[in-house]
């Protein structure tokens, strides 16, 4: 259990991190989201006592990290930037670090053989792929046999081997019962290991719900349906009272009805259809308007259009403050 | 807490690990012996060509610790490299985060540089001497048992010990292994050296750490030395720098984000 109250970074008239207040529960995988920028990884530097917040404080299991005896027992971490001396073989660099919290050497190798750097054990890291750089820090975290795990950006930069072997890795951790906390810039990867989700945006907090609700509130489903006879389509929807919008390009966005009824109904009134489609709304799609607003760095385009976009951000944003608000 | 035998073991496995911490101690030995031996033989072949004024600063003991002249930069380099290369490759992160009490990481380092030094430096500056001696020969060695040889011999791993630290303390206020070695070296190679001969900053010059410290060093007092300490005052004028530089990057240590 992380609880977080408060929490202010500020480096000058720059805020960094602003008034962060949630819990990170145990047993789940908690999704950390936002766009590049928003205050990740300085959230995370500070669970870890690295950064001194401004203001606000973190418990872990109701304690201050300093209090921690033995810390990488309660909690294990991999931050975004490595944190490895290229001098040192893949096994003195974890020996040094189990020596310090006493664990026992054996462990080392443990950690080695479950992340798959046995084989290298006794090679400097100086020569490491980035993914293997990424496993020596993933078996690091993992020396103490924590309850808590954190990941910062785990996925960076990984082939699509790593990228698997990650997921698979964090979902069996949280299988066994372990707190995890994952950060990502990308909703998808979220989409597919988080139960939780804790999205900020500048530094703010934007959204505290399950992945479920956030799922549920933010992929409208419906069916597409395009035919040259719209009017008369519209004839036999009105009479089977059903609802239909009609977008831009002349296509019926129908909700609240199964493709299949939809294809009996046009079949039953002998219309032609050109397509009949379910869709989804993608979730990376409602992510980026929640963040739009606070994105730190737009790519290109005049600042005009960025502000047209980001419109529909602060809407988002409050109804999700309401919904959490509802729960708690 | 994090036990703090455990993390003085932590520390001296960071230390025997990595080559470059094993490679500049094992430098600084070699340079410090073989230099003091070519100076002996410099002064033994050229005795009858120096002038009375340099007989009479002769000193048998510091002649034959004087390679650490050369040694010491070393040294220096090692103090540096044990803290700021956590910097330089991020290792200060993993490492802060096993242990998270700035004083106990902190002081552990400080421990093992110290006890790493000073054993070394104690061995070194025995053989040094003996070698010395060895090479100066009947007429200009001295012996152990003479008055304060052998509070010299045994004082230069005390100085090479208390110069690793001011190293270590300097380098974790700076953090950059570049900028702290850009800094020490060539103040301790070349400018201590050079206002020490300047009249007027001499006076000064006679309280950096290296002056005061290296006149434990000297067996017997220099007839013209004009420094208002003894050789232990030196010493602890040394010291006092160290400790200055070692509070000094622990509060910064403690202050500033890692």
């Amino acid at each position: 259990m992380i609880e977080l109250q408060g929490l202010t970074k500020r480096y000058g008239d720059k805020t960094a991190v602003d008034d962060l207040t949630f819990t990170v529960r145990p047993g789940v995988v908690t999704g950390f989201l936002g766009p590049n920028g928003a205050g990740k990884s300085t959230t995370m530097r500070m669970m870890l006592d690295l950064d001194n917040p401004t203001s606000g404080s973190i418990r872990i299991d109701g304690k201050h990290y300093r209090e921690l005896h033995e810390p990488l027992k309660h909690i294990g971490a991999l931050l975004e930037a490595k944190a490895i001396h290229g001098g040192r073989t893949a096994y003195n660099h974890l020996l040094c670090l189990a020596q310090s919290n006493r664990i026992p050497a054996r462990r080392v190798d443990e950690v080695l053989e479950i992340v798959g750097l046995a084989p290298v054990a006794k090679k400097r890291s100086k020569g490491f792929s980035l993914g293997m750089g990424q496993r020596l820090g993933i078996a690091a975290a993992l020396l103490g046999d924590p309850e808590i795990l954190m990941f910062d950006e785990p996925v960076n930069g990984l082939d699509p081997e790593g990228i698997h072997w990650i997921r698979n890795l964090m979902k069996g951790l949280a299988a066994q019962g372990r707190t995890i906390f994952v950060s990502s810039h990308l909703m998808s990867e979220m989409a597919l290991t988080a139960e939780h989700l804790i999205v900020i945006g500048r530094g703010k907090l934007m959204a505290d719900t399950t992945m479920a609700d956030f799922i549920a509130e933010n992929s409208r489903s419906y069916v597409r349906v395009r035919t040259p006879e719209p009017e008369k389509f519209k004839d036999a929807l009105a009479a089977a009272s059903i609802i239909a919008v009609i977008d831009d390009e002349g296509a019926f966005e129908i909700e609240g009805a199964e493709s299949a009824k939809i294809g009996e109904l046009a079949a039953r009134n002998q219309l032609v259809l050109h397509e009949l489609s379910p869709q989804q709304a993608s979730l990376e799609q409602a992510f980026m308007q929640l963040t739009a607003e606070s994105v730190e760095y737009h790519a290109g385009g005049p600042a005009a259009e960025a502000g047209e976009a980001a419109a529909p951000a602060p809407q988002w944003g409050a109804a999700w403050n309401t919904h959490t608000g509802k729960e708690a | 807490m994090a036990a703090t035998t455990a993390v003085l073991q932590s520390e001296w496995t960071k230390v025997r690990t990595v080559r470059s911490t094993v490679w500049t101690l094992a430098s600084a030995a070699v340079l410090t012996i073989v230099i003091s031996g070519l100076f002996c033989l410099l002064f033994r072949t050229q005795w009858d060509t120096i002038e009375e004024g340099a007989r009479a600063q002769f000193d048998a003991t510091s002649q034959s610790l004087s390679g650490l002249f050369l040694g010491q930069l070393a040294l220096i380099t090692f103090g540096v490299l044990i803290i700021s290369s956590e910097y330089s490759t991020g290792m200060i992160r993993a490492s802060l985060s096993a242990v998270p009490q700035r004083a106990t990481f902190y002081l552990s380092k400080v421990a093992v540089a110290a006890g790493i030094t000073f054993v070394l430096g104690v061995i070194v500056s025995f053989i040094s001497f003996f070698i010395g001696q060895a090479i100066l020969g009947g007429d200009l060695d001295t012996s152990i048992s003479d008055p304060g040889v052998l509070r010299a011999v045994f004082g230069a791993g005390l100085y090479m010990t208390l110069m690793v630290l001011f190293a270590v303390g300097v380098a974790t206020m700076l953090r950059s292994p570049m900028v702290s070695l850009g800094i020490l070296i060539p103040f301790f190679f070349l400018i201590s050296g050079i206002l020490s001969a300047v009249p007027g900053a001499k006076d000064v010059a006679r309280y950096f750490p290296d002056q005061a410290g290296s006149k434990i060093m000297r067996a017997t007092i220099a007839p013209d030395d004009p420094a208002p300490y003894s050789a232990w005052g030196g010493l602890g004028i040394m010291a006092l720098w160290v400790i200055v530089a070692l509070i000094g990057g622990y509060v910064l240590l403690k202050k500033r984000d890692a």
